[in-house]
């Protein structure tokens, strides 16, 4: 029942897409277990393809992140001690690396980065609505992880290179982050908002010009002038990175369509996240973007769909009374009460039942699937929580081997 | 605190927020099927619009204006853009359109740029809607949101003081009083976090019941837990369950009930460990939270739609003691 019959092995494998790609990109909505999955594809890349990986997560369930020596790390990769691997019986051919995301750190190293000088710099650091900004544009982890992504990718460090997305609110958005960001950057709008005060000459005073002046009338109306005096300081102060920020975000963009990247999509085979997954999958597409693998993650097992498992559970609910009897014979003491144990013969069986149901829903939801790509691995519902270098290994045993499905 | 909380239901404003992917349209859907059983008008409110909502309820998507979706429940969508439209038609008594080119725009913008604008189109407009209702002159007496995700209910909730910290005068200040009021009245909000017994949505609810503590002033309600498995066995059962699966008990078994046997087993196994693995992380929870934890059990049978509303309408019925 559990390795794969000789013959079936599929053309496309995750194996050879991360021989073949130098980034992956883990992406699907929350809960799906995005992290684990795209920190075991990184362990699984390790052992079996060697060279250096790195991971780079953004949000990892804490103890993850300890059993990976992430904690208080900030921006900085550090390597996954061997021994670590070893202890996990695991014999690594390569290197696995480990890092976080620390937006703040990475916008201020943008910031330091494209400032004309260190005055402009700081006074954009200082303002304060640089920090709501940068924390609360819904779009500034999105950008940030991918723009972290390219520079380390062109550190040239790695050979391989995971990383999973950040917990949007729509998965598509982060595709879009650099665009927007260079579009932001260049709008009209930003423009002619601190026109006033660039052609003012000194700054604070204003001079409206006709088509400006409802606007501003307005705004003033309902923000305050001080306030909005605010923004247009800031952001003047921000244009004059302008065109650093935009050739970066374009060399971002360039980056994530490049043959070396790949996409993998994470779902489980709830209706919700598989919804998200399969519009996701349409997107990349439609976008020019290499969809490299479909990741269905904590599936349950075949063996809930099997007619000998469901004729079973039937039995075991049905003939409850005589089997119990049957057992009290075996002598055993925890089966010499014939009522617990045919309470118990019927509550496997009725629970058989349940996750049946379940495990049909999911394989027709997932037969269902429209545009899959070549490659589809499945990882079944653990019974523990990932949280160790052993959980991970089993994920990228299956990832890797397809093992049990 | 003064005296005792008032029952969940008889508030007017009731905020599902929690981790993405826990639940929360179906837990705000459920809550408004839920009072409307017992004789109330609930407008539900959909924040992110993404339009389950409706579907919850078999109804086709709805916009701004509420629109009666099941009865005694009306949904709407939240769109700042309308909001603002509405905000400014009733407050400012400015004709927009035209006047500040292409309001979208604009509103793109300044949402971008000014912290809280986006924020406090939204809560201004649910906590306008509590107000209408407290008053009298709406047609619904409670109000239900389908509220943002952890990651941004915290700035959306603090929106109003985050304004007037920011602006120093103008209508906006003295607007965002007494909605700020509404909200930290205990007898008319609360926010109640959804949460399932796994470790980062769990973790997720610990730190977000701490943050809303810490940041903003506004009463917290329950603690939702979806997703419960059933447990299967009591420690006396338990050990009967693990002597069916001696090998010499597994062949008679096997003998009785044929090839499947194995199956059934192992599927009650896998049953039993994400269970315990579960309980684990709800006793962490109740260890960190002080809140009244409201359990609905994992349903096997239908996963969305109408059917699954009432289901959990009525999980959720029966821990409220109603």
């Amino acid at each position: 029942m559990n390795a794969r019959r000789a013959g079936t092995q599929p053309a496309f494998t995750l194996e050879q897409l991360l021989a073949a790609k130098e980034i992956v990109v883990f992406c699907g909505s929350g809960g799906v277990g995005k992290t684990s999955v795209a920190a075991a594809a990184a362990l699984g890349a390790t052992m079996h393809l060697g060279g250096k990986v790195l991971v780079l997560t953004i949000d990892p369930a804490r103890r993850l992140a300890t059993a990976l020596g992430l904690e208080g790390l900030g921006n900085r990769a550090h390597r996954v001690p061997p021994e670590v691997l070893k202890a996990a019986g695991i014999e690594a051919r390569g290197e696995l690396w480990a890092a976080m995301l620390d937006t703040k750190q990475s916008w201020d190293d943008l910031v330091l980065m494209h400032a004309p000088d260190e005055v402009t710099a700081y006074r954009i650091l200082e303002n304060r609505l640089y920090h709501d900004l940068t924390a609360r544009f819904v779009q500034s982890h999105d950008y940030i992880a991918m723009e972290r992504l390219f520079e380390i990718h062109a550190s040239g460090e790695y050979d391989l290179i995971v990383i999973d997305t950040p917990p949007t609110r729509n998965a598509i958005d982060f595709l879009d982050a650099p665009a927007r960001m260079a579009d932001f950057f260049g709008s009209r709008l930003l423009r002619w908002l601190t026109l006033p005060y660039r052609v003012g000459g000194k700054r604070g005073s204003r001079v409206f010009n006709v088509a400006s002046r409802p606007f501003y009338q307005m705004a003033d109306r309902i923000l305050g002038s001080q306030f909005l005096q605010d923004i247009a300081e800031f952001f003047l102060n921000f244009q004059s990175m302008y065109s650093g920020f935009v050739s970066r975000a374009k060399a971002v963009e360039r980056l994530l369509h490049d043959k070396r990247t790949t996409f993998a999509v994470v779902t489980t085979l709830e209706a919700a996240p598989l919804y998200e997954a399969e519009r996701f999958c349409a997107a990349l597409v439609d976008r020019d973007f290499h969809l490299g693998a479909l990741v269905l993650n904590k599936t349950l097992p075949d063996s809930l769909r099997d007619p000998d498992g469901a004729a079973a559970a039937g039995a075991c609910i049905d003939e409850a009374g005589p089997l119990a009897d049957a057992l009290v014979e075996t002598g055993d003491p925890a089966l010499a009460d014939r009522d617990r144990t045919a309470r118990v013969l019927r509550t496997v069986g009725e629970s058989y039942r349940n996750f049946s149901v379940v495990a049909m829903r999911e394989a027709e939801l997932r037969a269902e699937l429209a545009r899959v790509p070549d490659v589809v691995a499945s990882v079944p519902t653990l019974a523990d929580d990932v949280s160790d270098v052993d959980g991970l290994a089993s994920i990228s045993r299956y990832l890797f081997h397809g093992e049990a499905t | 605190m003064n005296g005792p909380a008032p029952a969940l239901l008889d508030r007017r404003l009731l905020l599902f927020t929690g981790k993405g992917g826990v639940g929360k349209s179906t837990m705000a859907a459920a809550t408004a099927l839920l009072a409307s059983s017992i004789g109330k008008r609930v407008l539900l409110v959909e924040v992110d619009a993404k339009g389950d909502i409706p579907a919850q309820f078999e109804h086709s998507p709805v916009g701004f204006t509420p629109r009666e979706i099941h009865p005694g429940v009306l949904a709407m969508a939240m769109d700042t853009e309308a909001s603002l439209q509405e905000y400014l038609r009733l407050n400012l008594r400015v004709p927009v359109i035209g006047r500040i080119g292409p309001l979208a725009r604009v509103l793109d913008f300044v949402a971008t740029a000014a912290p809280g604008v986006k924020e406090i189109l939204t809560i201004g407009k649910i906590v306008w809607e509590v107000r209408e209702a407290i008053e009298g002159r709406a047609d619904f007496d409670l109000v239900v949101v389908d509220a943002a995700a952890t990651g941004h209910i915290v700035a959306q909730l603090g929106a109003a003081d985050t304004i007037r910290e920011l602006v120093d005068v103008g209508p906006l200040r003295t607007q965002t009083q007494w909605l700020s009021e509404l909200l930290a009245d205990p007898a008319v909000t609360a926010v109640n976090v959804v949460t399932t017994p796994e470790e980062m949505p769990v973790a997720e609810t610990i730190e977000l019941v701490d943050q809303l503590r810490r940041e903003v002033n506004v009463p917290l309600g329950t603690v939702v837990v979806n997703r419960v498995l059933p447990e299967l066995f009591t420690r006396g059962d338990e050990e009967t369950f693990d002597a069916l699966r001696e090998p010499q008990t597994g062949d008679l078994l096997t003998a009785r009930l044929g090839r499947g046997a194995t199956d059934v087993l192992d599927a009650a196994r896998l049953a039993v460990s994400m269970r315990r693995t579960g309980a684990t992380h709800l006793e962490h929870l109740r260890r960190s939270v002080d809140l009244p934890l409201l359990y609905v059990p994992y349903l096997f049978v239908r996963a969305h739609g109408l059917r699954v509303t009432r289901m959990v309408a009525d999980a959720l019925g029966a821990e409220l003691g109603l």
